[in-house]
């Protein structure tokens, strides 16, 4: 018996008991519109299935405790050193166990390529105009995804319990001891006492594994039952109208290339993992409050956060006695405000367009060009920051005092995205002058018909 | 399958990362391969146009579900009062769960803007040995914690040897900065890391985190970076014996900032 009539016999049996046909005659069925641009989120979905089945092994072979034990095991430099048995556990499972090395580097690799997926696929929503109603709440859901995988992302590289991490955290810490009012008491909750506290690596497990991804999980999962419910937007095209949507059909057609899609990127992920080394905690060593190592880098996501603690110049806040340190301007405000406008977007370009219309045909970036230079200054900005963030690798390597590097990038900063922006909304508009959109251009602009006396009649298309 | 094979095989063989990661993605970039040109090449091409279906829901039913929630059907519009005593007590248990959040820690100002340091404890290494004066060179560093409690992140010092008459400290600073030798807190008063660096030539202390830079000779002021406020110094004594031991705590409360500090 071959496999396709176990699955047919499935399906069959279910529809005796569930009555699925309609349902799956008619998803079967469902168009899928074929552009590049639309498979930047699947990236990020299979990268969250990576994520969890080598997540599954890890967590198996992870021990989330912040109590220290004597280190015996294959690694020598560390051998008879007091190290928690969370570190412990992650030099072992990396260096002792067969394939535990290649599984961390896939996982800690799969992270990096999701976030990237994710940023990646909200710029498209973002510059195609995908994100108009009626898709707002998607457009939501997933800005809050890209929160939660930031999350996850910075718990994840926390568990480790090396030098490293454990510098990333007692930076986290203080930016969160800044916030008026409840600082203290937030940060000291938090951690379970002044910095640093063993319980602090069950407390951070607890969140990595089980609360930030039943809350990615549903956030996935609604934002594709909306997708589903909403139907895919399209670019203009030939046949294709705001009231229908045109392409592959789920199966065979479209399922054949998301898997083909979904495998390559495991396999990506799978070479990543073997050959480029990231995280070497062996290297790094346990995490010591008084050492620290230079440089210090982040994962990228966070390294534009990082970038503006060191810009944001010393600028402390005192009210009737009370303090307002300069790291909560950068640390806490910024991310903020950022995310705070990404997630308004969709309601400002209401509000200053005036366009309350239902919007189911994509924008091409040079059609609407002030939110596509908005768009551009605003990756802009957090460019720059991205790049002040390793500051100090720079400077080794060009040689330089790092204090002039500060200055050029705080310059950069505030001029650039300015400049970026102006220059991406004038082309912008060049393009929207010279070009019509290309898929109207090579659509139906008038019909031949054959007349009475065997000659051709041009007619008007039809509008 | 060969490839899958060989990763299995590999395994069993407790082979390096790179030849099992190697065995996974030819297993993968097979199957991706073959499914890609099935899809490209098998398959005959086909297009499926889909209706969208009209926003927002039958007028009908909007009117049926507009009744239910806020019209005459709903009890809660009917009975003002009712509906918000109901509200009332929704926030006030939201509030009163709160609070168990309270267990999770002890009150911040028990430990905040203290550390171990008193009068007469000797400034000891990581492993507990103490640390005599002359052990240090002019123009060297070491990291030291007080006697007895190396495992207080927030105590732990910077003790260096200038030149006796390079520190440009005030009088009461330079009292407890004896013969060139000056102590200053270790945390960064920026985000909390360990001041790791030490830039002989310039007499500055360097953060490796965000590059905040202290001048040694003048009470550990920020020169460079985003750091905001000074260093807090430690007031040191040598003993008879030669021993470093401190004052008292530090003259400033210690690390990263917040409301409760003016």
């Amino acid at each position: 018996m071959g496999a396709a009539v176990i699955v047919r016999r499935a399906v069959l049996w279910l529809d005796d008991r569930l009555a699925i046909a309609p349902f799956l005659q008619h998803a079967l069925r469902k168009a899928f519109p074929d552009h590049w641009s639309f498979m930047l989120g699947e990236i990020a979905a299979y990268c969250y299935l990576i994520l969890v089945a080598t997540g599954i092994f890890i967590g198996l072979a992870f021990d989330p405790s912040g109590t220290t034990k004597v280190y015996h095991g294959t690694y020598r430099p560390l051998e008879g050193q007091t190290v928690s048995a969370a570190y412990a556990s992650t030099v072992s499972m990396s260096l002792a166990m067969t394939g535990g090395l290649l599984v961390r580097q896939m996982h800690h690799w799969a992270a990096n390529v999701f976030l990237a997926a994710i940023v990646a696929h909200g710029s498209r929503i973002f510059f195609t105009g995908a994100f108009r109603k009626p898709r707002e709440i998607n457009w939501l859901i997933g800005v809050t995804l890209i929160l939660l995988a930031m999350g996850a992302g910075f718990t994840g590289y926390s568990l480790p319990d090396d030098m490293l991490s454990g510098t990333g955290l007692r930076i986290a810490i203080s930016v969160g001891l800044s916030i008026p009012f409840v600082g203290a008491w937030l940060t000291g909750l938090a951690v379970g006492g002044p910095w640093p506290q063993p319980e602090l690596t069950g407390r951070l497990f607890f969140l990595h594994v089980f609360l930030l991804q039943a809350l990615i999980a549903t956030a996935i999962g609604t934002h594709v039952a909306i997708i589903w419910r909403q139907k895919h937007t399209q670019f203009r095209g030939p046949g294709r109208t705001a009231d229908n949507v045109v392409g592959s059909p789920l199966w065979p057609h479209y399922a054949f290339k998301s898997i083909a899609l979904g495998l390559a990127v495991a396999a990506a992920v799978a070479m990543l993992g073997a050959f480029a080394e990231i995280n070497p905690v062996w290297q790094y060593g346990g995490y010591k409050p008084a050492i620290v190592a230079s440089p210090a880098q982040p994962d990228w996501y966070v390294g534009w956060l990082e970038g503006a603690l060191r810009l944001w110049p010393p600028w402390s806040l005192h009210v009737f006695g009370h303090m307002i340190p300069a790291i909560f301007f950068p640390g806490v405000c910024l991310p903020m405000l950022y995310f705070g406008t990404v997630y308004a977007w969709p309601f400002i370009e209401r509000a200053l367009t005036r366009d309350r219309a239902r919007h189911e045909l994509l924008n091409h970036p040079f059609e609407v060009p002030w939110r596509t230079g908005a768009g551009v200054a605003a990756l802009t900005f957090v460019a720059v920051l991205e790049l002040a963030g390793s500051d100090d690798v720079f400077a080794r390597f060009l040689h330089v005092p790092v204090e002039g590097l500060l200055l050029t990038y705080r310059i950069l900063a505030l001029a650039l995205p300015v400049v970026a922006g102006a220059l991406a909304l004038s082309i912008s508009r060049e393009l929207g002058k010279r070009h019509q959109h290309p898929g109207e251009r090579s659509g139906t602009t008038a019909i031949i018909v054959r007349n009475a006396r065997g000659g051709y009649d041009a007619m008007e298309k039809p509008s | 399958m060969l490839a899958s094979v060989g990763f299995a095989v590999a395994y069993a063989l407790r082979a390096d990362t790179q030849v099992l990661g190697t065995g996974l993605f030819l297993a993968l970039a097979c199957a991706a391969f073959a499914f890609a040109v099935w899809a490209k090449q098998l398959l005959a091409p086909e297009e499926v146009c889909e209706e969208r279906e009209p926003l927002p829901g039958p007028e009908g039913a909007r009117e049926e579900i507009a009744r239910a929630f806020g019209g005459e059907r709903d009890p809660l519009a009917r009975n003002r009062v009712l509906a918000g005593l109901v509200a009332g007590a929704a926030a006030l248990f939201g509030i009163a769960v709160l609070f168990p959040l309270r267990s999770f820690g002890r009150n911040p100002a028990g430990y905040r803007n203290r550390t171990s340091w008193k009068a007469g404890l000797r400034l000891v290494r990581d492993d507990g040995t103490p640390v005599r004066a002359d052990e240090l060179a002019i123009g060297s560093v070491l990291t030291a914690f007080p006697d007895g409690h190396v495992e207080d992140a927030d105590a732990q010092t910077l003790l260096i040897r200038v030149p006796p008459d390079a520190l440009e400290l005030s009088g009461q600073n330079l009292g407890v900065a004896p013969r060139g030798y000056v102590a200053y807190s270790k945390v960064c008063t920026h985000a909390g890391c360990p001041v790791g660096l030490y830039r002989q030539a310039s007499q500055q202390l360097l953060c490796p985190c965000h590059q905040s830079a202290f001048d040694i000779l003048d009470g550990a002021k920020p020169v460079s970076g985003p750091a905001a406020r000074a260093l807090p110094q430690l007031p040191i004594r040598i003993d008879e014996a030669g021993y470093v031991v401190a004052l008292g705590d530090f003259l400033a409360p210690v690390g990263p900032d917040s409301w409760e500090r003016p």
